[in-house]
């Protein structure tokens, strides 16, 4: 392992639990602990507990935050009420994606939620693109947690019963035995579920406390990625980079009418609103692969003319569907669900079908079963 | 701790090799590898009939993380495969050494045998990796 790796707070718990150390995005994090396959089903059956400090966690501190940083964003974020969560993405002038993240409202300040490897990138981005009356700073005293499953709101409630009533992308700080945290009810497993700041200090404490009840278990990286695959979410540098845009990754649903509609518009819009008027030349799609053999990224796929159609974004096999699975960027003239396509593996062709995603339906909470917000 | 039967041959690129009584190597990758690899997903096994030189990729086992060649230990023709893994390629995990077996190979010579090492150069070998 380079010894210039950044280790986590919880990095000593890891190494107690037998976790299985990888570099990834200058950290040394736990890519699985007992396996893959089982890391997964727990998750989509009971809940784990993820360690996800090396996020990039931004705060944006002055009164007009919210105005300034929605030059950089296709959504609306004036309009974000406190306590309230929206998922967006940074802008390039093409439309090109610099990288996705959550927005948070907390009080006066923007908690802002970015991919680790993106979080040099963000920060020149958002500095050379606001004013100074904004301040940013990194919250580095804060570990990041992850609860996902079924479970997570059962044995998070145990610790503080508010965090229950929490819905589908909303915050609050609350006390968890006696230690300050921010609480989100978010996620990237497609499951219920809660993304904690803990002050580091108290992390180790908090994750052991979550652990002692039987139904959570750790989980890592591995199942992280097999898990948002199912769930249909994008991974940065694999769906996303800065040459593809929210129209062309799927991720329509973030661009706001509103922002488009109102001068001046953000990093990117006028190629954003021509490419809603006009369509893209390639998509996002998933696709359900025959046969066994995984399809890992880059596979190339050709239509039935041989002729190339696209390539694959992310693959893996699925532990809930027991089959390959993965995500494409293809042209426009395939993305029919139901179209027929051909992945070459090592020389041979294996044919693949154009499907909607998610693989696995998502599971978020909206709200009690008999409330009007209830959108499953 | 990797469980390392002493009765059998190894290769540096992690397979174990069962000398039968007709001359012929069954091979299957250690228990060292199947745990490095993780859980097993498919199995691609060489062609029954055709021959491999030694150290040449002949197959291909692949994890819900990555994708891993196997490295034919000897030169020789393949004389048999394992065709249950391709369809339960999770006893490579569970059994090894066992049911998890890959293929069965006729060496071409005797002298094959030269380049496989024993349980103790194995386990000094997976000490350095």
């Amino acid at each position: 392992m380079p010894p210039s790796l950044k280790h986590t707070a919880l990095y000593d718990l890891h190494r107690e639990l037998g976790a299985r150390m990888v570099p990834f995005a200058g950290y040394e994090l736990p890519v699985q602990y007992r396996g893959i396959r089982e890391e997964h089903l727990h998750t989509r059956k009971h809940a784990s507990l993820f360690d996800i400090s090396h996020m990039g966690r931004f705060i944006l501190m002055g009164k007009n935050a919210a105005r300034a940083l929605e030059r950089l964003v296709p959504c609306r974020l004036e309009d974000l009420l406190p306590g309230r969560q929206r998922y967006t993405t940074f802008l390039n002038t093409h439309g090109g994606i610099i990288d996705d993240l959550i927005v948070t409202a907390d009080g006066e300040a923007l908690i802002l939620v970015v991919n680790a490897a993106r979080k040099d990138r963000d920060r020149e981005f958002i500095e050379a693109s606001i004013g100074d009356d904004i301040e940013i700073r990194e919250s580095a005293e804060h570990s990041l947690i992850a609860l996902q499953g079924p479970d997570a709101a059962a044995i998070l409630g145990r610790l503080n019963n508010d965090c229950t009533e929490l819905r589908f992308m909303q915050a609050k700080t609350v006390d968890i035995l006696g230690i300050p945290c921010h609480v989100s009810r978010s996620g990237y497993t497609g499951e219920d579920g809660f993304e904690i700041a803990v002050p580091s200090t108290h992390v180790e404490f908090i994750a052991r406390r979550l652990l002692d009840d039987e139904r959570t278990r750790t989980a890592g990286l591995g199942a992280r990625d097999t898990l948002r695959l199912e769930a249909g979410l994008c991974l940065y540098g694999h769906e996303l980079n800065e040459d593809i845009s929210p129209v062309e990754a799927g991720l329509k649903w973030i661009i706001s009418e509103v922002r488009l509609a109102t001068d001046p518009g953000f990093y990117g819009s006028d190629v954003i609103r021509r490419q809603l008027s006009e369509g893209t030349h390639r998509q996002r799609v998933g696709l359900l692969v025959e046969g066994r053999a995984p399809v890992r990224e880059n596979t190339i796929l050709v239509n039935m003319d041989g002729e190339t159609a696209g390539r694959v974004t992310s693959g893996t096999y699925s532990p809930t569907l027991e089959k390959p699975i993965a995500m494409a960027c293809i042209d426009s003239e395939y993305t029919q669900a139901g179209t027929r396509l051909h992945a070459i593996i090592r020389n041979r062709q294996h044919p693949v079908t154009v499907t909607k995603l998610p693989f696995v339906s998502r599971r978020y909470y909206h709200g009690p079963a008999d409330s009007d917000h209830c959108i499953n | 701790m990797n469980d390392l039967p002493e009765d059998l041959q190894y290769s540096v690129n992690h397979t174990w090799i069962e000398v039968q009584s007709d001359g012929s190597m069954r091979v299957g990758i250690t228990d060292f590898a199947q745990e490095q690899l993780g859980d097993v997903v498919f199995v691609e096994l060489p062609e029954v009939g055709r021959t491999y030189a030694a150290d040449e990729e002949c197959g291909l086992v692949e994890s819900v993380k990555s994708a891993s060649d196997i490295y034919c230990p000897v030169s020789g023709e393949i004389m048999a495969v394992n065709e249950d893994i391709e369809d339960n390629p999770e006893k490579i995990n569970t059994d090894p050494y066992g049911d998890g077996w890959l293929f069965q190979i006729m060496p071409k010579d005797d002298s094959e045998t030269d380049a496989l090492i024993d349980v103790e150069e194995y386990q000094e070998h997976i000490k350095e990796e």
